[in-house]
This record gives structure tokens, sequence and C-alpha cells, in this order.
């Protein structure tokens, strides 16, 4: 590989980092309440830690490597721990494991406020190996959802060797956003609903943190859709003018797409509610992220705009389906990330400049795409079912009622987020370190609450 | 001795003290509160849900006064806060017993 490439490579792994930690962290714990932010922010942070271990472990060898079974997965034992592993063989883990954490993560925003820490930290294994690994693998491991002999594709249209069309996902639609948005939406049905949804109000309660993150995930959303450029079957020169080509139009598809989406966003709000809102910039954002993220190599700039703006527009008026039909996907995972993905991933078969229905390229790219989301839907919502059924069998899912009522903040992790009252009756009590052996630590309650008494 | 309660909205919050001061008001006491009255509070509007936001943003002012100038001071506060629309607040009156200046121990009226 490139030097300059190899530069990028870190650089788009460090980029989709940033996108987990703090961007996610910070869009979605603007958008909780003020008692349940750092609960909210750790889910991601925890994200984080266990699966970028994880993927180290089994994580790689399940999605990439040369011991396919049935299409559906790689041989997790074939480099478990990254063994046979090396050099520059490291960065492709690296990059990926990046994608693994940020998918995990963006599912939290469904059963925000409510959830065991200890659940979150054993489903997160768990889901990544049933649900993420062998997405990946189907998609871009060769497996059963790429344009591989007897895959999806190759059974619908085949063709020589391999499919006649291959489903196109540049960067995730189907691997990331419309698996979250899957396990975001059975989460929320089988965890239930916060105490109160639709009752009391349950606005954001820091929309700079919010717009922050969302700003944060713009940017390193270039490493995520501009890293994923794959090499082709050429000449080392070739292939630096392929990379410089297709980057250049994926960076610009990757930014259009994007800003078309926060005018759609805007434009329904203004219509249906009378103002256009940050939140709603924030989230045009997002959702135009997450269309052009298997698109971004396969359409025009002015495709990206058209299909930025139907992304934008669709999401605004999707948010507001959780309350007709009663489910409690708090951040909306499933407004955003699931239509987003589905926009995006479909969107394909029409505005594909090779192979799409609005180019005169007839039906077959759009069939394609439309399979592979359906199949990756039911794949996620499976998995997700199991691990989540299991979870609740056996440790329960949810904290007590009045530990969601008081905070999770306080009742999982000990702390609160904000002292804005201080001097107001919290006291220091004897240290852990202090090294007493007679005096037990007294829990102490937050000074808000002591504010409250 | 009168204990003078006031809740104004926050833009007239500057206005009121000014209007004292020039009176001869010497010292306050001054809390960010939220209430409502007969106007009810907001709706607000988030991803397409809407909100009722019961709970308005309001300035409580607290001066204890001089029983001769508790007619001025109320006259005073309800003059400059007034914008005459819906949410102008309320000002009511209640007696004192006594009053302590902590740094010198003088007693009511020597205390104001």
């Amino acid at each position: 590989m490139d030097y300059g490439l190899q530069a990028w490579m870190l650089m788009s792994a460090s980029l989709v980092l940033l996108m987990t930690t703090p961007g996610l962290a910070l869009f979605y714990g603007g958008m909780s309440r003020s008692k349940s932010v750092l609960n909210m922010m750790m889910m991601s942070f925890s994200a984080l830690g266990v699966i970028g271990v994880v993927y180290v472990l089994w994580g790689w060898s399940m999605s990439y490597g040369t011991e396919d079974v049935a299409l559906l997965f790689n041989n997790p034992f074939e480099t478990f721990g990254l063994d046979g592993i090396s050099g520059a063989g490291y960065m492709g883990v690296a990059f990926q494991l990046t994608f693994a954490v940020i998918t995990a993560a963006l599912i939290s925003g469904a059963i925000a406020d409510r959830v065991k820490f200890s659940a979150w930290m054993v489903f997160l294994p768990i889901w990544v190996t049933l649900s993420y690994f062998p997405l990946a693998h189907m998609v871009w491991g060769g497996g059963f959802l790429s344009g591989a002999e007897n895959g999806l594709a190759d059974l619908i249209f085949s063709g020589d060797g391999g499919a006649e069309v291959a489903p196109i996902d540049y960067a995730g639609g189907t691997v990331v956003h419309i698996n979250a948005g899957i396990a975001g939406l059975v989460l929320a049905i089988l965890i239930g609903k916060r105490l109160g949804f639709g009752k009391e109000p349950m606005k954001p309660h820091n929309l700079t943190l919010t717009m922050i993150g969302a700003g944060l995930l713009w940017f390193g959303w270039f490493g995520f859709n501009v890293g994923s450029w794959v090499p082709g079957d050429m000449s080392a020169e070739e292939n630096a003018q392929y990379w410089i080509d297709e980057t250049s139009l994926v960076w610009l598809n990757t930014t259009v797409a994007t800003c078309a989406a926060v005018l759609g966003w805007l434009l329904v709000e203004k219509i249906r509610d009378g103002k256009a809102t940050s939140l709603g910039a924030a989230s045009g954002i997002v959702a135009g992220l997450v269309a052009i993220t298997p698109a971004c190599g396969a359409l025009s700039p002015v495709g990206a705009i058209i299909l930025g703006a139907v992304a934008g527009a669709l999401c605004a008026l999707a948010v507001g389906l959780k309350h007709r039909f009663g489910y409690d996907d708090s951040l909306d995972v499933v407004g955003v990330h699931l239509v987003g993905g589905l926009v995006g991933t479909i969107g394909i078969g029409f505005l594909a400049t090779s192979g799409g229905l609005f180019y005169g390229d007839g039906l077959k790219q759009l069939v394609v795409q439309v399979v592979v989301a359906l199949f990756a839907m039911i794949w996620s919502a499976v998995a997700t079912l199991i691990v989540g059924l299991l979870i609740k069998a056996v440790m329960g899912w949810r904290v007590s009622e009045e530990d969601e009522v008081e905070g999770i903040d306080f009742a999982e992790h000990g702390e609160s987020a904000y002292d804005l009252t201080p001097g107001t009756g919290a006291r220091r009590t004897q240290s852990v370190l202090a090294g007493s052996t007679t005096a037990e630590p007294k829990p102490t309650a937050p000074a808000s609450e002591g504010a409250n008494a | 001795m009168k204990l003078v309660t006031a809740v104004i909205k926050p833009h007239k919050w500057e206005d009121v003290r000014e209007a004292l001061e020039t009176f001869g008001v010497t010292g306050m006491t001054v809390s960010e509160v939220s209430g409502y009255g007969r106007q009810k509070g907001h709706t607000e509007v988030y991803r397409g849900a809407e909100y009722d936001i019961a709970l308005v943003p309001k300035i409580r002012i607290e001066i204890v006064v001089d029983d001769a100038d508790v007619e001025d001071v109320v006259g005073i506060v309800v003059k400059t806060a007034q914008t005459g629309r819906i949410g102008d607040g309320k000002v009511w009156v209640t007696p004192v017993e006594t009053v302590i200046r902590v740094r010198t121990g003088d007693k009511d009226e020597a205390a104001l």
C-alpha cells in the first residue's frame, strides 16, 4: 500500500472513532434528560471499551478471512486474537473495529434512560457476534449479501461466476444503519416505554451538546465514507488514480447530501410545525449522512443532493411514527437510522449512475437493493430478539421504577452530571482512598438532591 | 416593616432595579424562579412532538421596607414591570416582625 494511502487510512480510522466518542455520545447525551445524560454517554463509551476488545479477539476473524461458513460468517477462530495478521494488515482491523463500535453505540438511543448498565454490557458482545459480524461478512467479506456466487443477488440474477448485478453498500447502509435501526426497534419494543412516556415532557436537556455532537459526527463521517475505498485488481499506479478519483467524489457526495438533508428536514418542520428547529438541523445532518453512506460512491453530486433532500424530509416525518404506534424509541434510532439507511440503500437502485433506474439501466439494481435490505432487516431482527430475550430472562433489562424516576445517572453510576448549586448540602465523606479500615464510606447524595430536599 | 415580594418578567428586571435604586432602595434579594399564572405555559416542539411547558421563567424580588415606603415601592415595581400583556406577574406585601443586620446586630428600622 502507498504511504499516502496508509496515512489516510490511519486518519480515517481515527475519524470514525471520533464519531462515537465523543460525537455520538454528545449527540445523544444532549437529547436525553439531565438526570440520565451520563448514562447515555456511558453507553457509547462502554461500546468502545467492550467492542474494541471483542473485535481483536474474534470480531475481525468472524467478518473477514478465508474460512467462510455457509456465506453467513467466517470462522471466528481462523485469526482469533489476530493470529496470522501482521504489519499493514492491522490497518484494516483498526478501521473496521471503529465501525463495529459505532454501530452498537447507535442502538443505545432507542433505549435511553431505563436500562441497567450491566445488561447493556452483556448485550454488546453478544449482539455484535450474532448480528454485526455476520452482516459485515455477508456484505463486505464476500458473503451472502455480496455479489458472490450463490449469494442472494446471484440467486436472483445469476451471472458468470457471481451475481449479474452486485449489491451496493459502500460504507454501511445495511451493515451499520439498517442493522442498528432494527436492533433499536426490537429492543425499544421488548424493553418497553420509559415511565411517563407520552404524558410527561421528555424534551432534550441540552441542545448545544447535540449540535456539537452532530458537527463532530459529520466531520468523523469523512473517515467513515471516504476511508471506505477498496483497491481494485489493477496496477499500483492505476489504483492510485482510482483512489484520487473515487475519494474526491465520495467526499463531495457525503457533504452535499448532508447539506440537502438539513434543508429537507427544516422545510418539513417549517411547513408542519411553523418553525425550523436546531434539533431539526442536527437531526437532518445525521439523516443525510446515514442515507449517503451506502450510496456515496455510486451517485453523481446532483444525485447525492436529491437523495439527501429525500432522506431529510422522510426522516423528519418518520420520527413521529413512534407516537402513532406507541413504542418508545427514545432518541429516534428507527426514524433516523433505519429510515435513512433504507432511503440510501434503496435510493441507489434509482440514482446510481451505473445501474440506476433513473439512468435508464432498468430495475435489476433496484430489486437487488430492496431484497438485500429486507434480508438485513430480518437477520438483525432475529439476532437482536434472541439476545434481547436472553438478557430479559437471565438478568432483566430495566432499572427499578424508583431509580428510573430519580435518575439513572445516580442509580447506576453514583454520579450527577451537573452541579449547578454548589455548596448546598454536599459534604465530603470519608475517602475510599484514605485507607481507613474502620470508617465505611457513607453513600453521598448528589448536591442537587440536597438542594431539593 | 413589610416584605414586598414581586414576581416579574425577566426582561423587566433591570428597569425595576434601576427605578428602585433611584427611589432609594439600597438592597434586595433576587432569585430566578419558574411558575405559572393564568397565562399557563407555552408549547415547544421537538422532532414533531409538542410539549406543554407549564413553567415559565420569572424573576422574584424580595425587599424589606419601612411601612412608610411600602406604597411607593409597590407602585414603582408595578409601574416599571408592566407591559400590559398577560404574564406580567404579581406583587404582594406581607408584615415582617423583626429584622437584624448580621454584621452589627442592629435591629428593625436601623437594619434596613
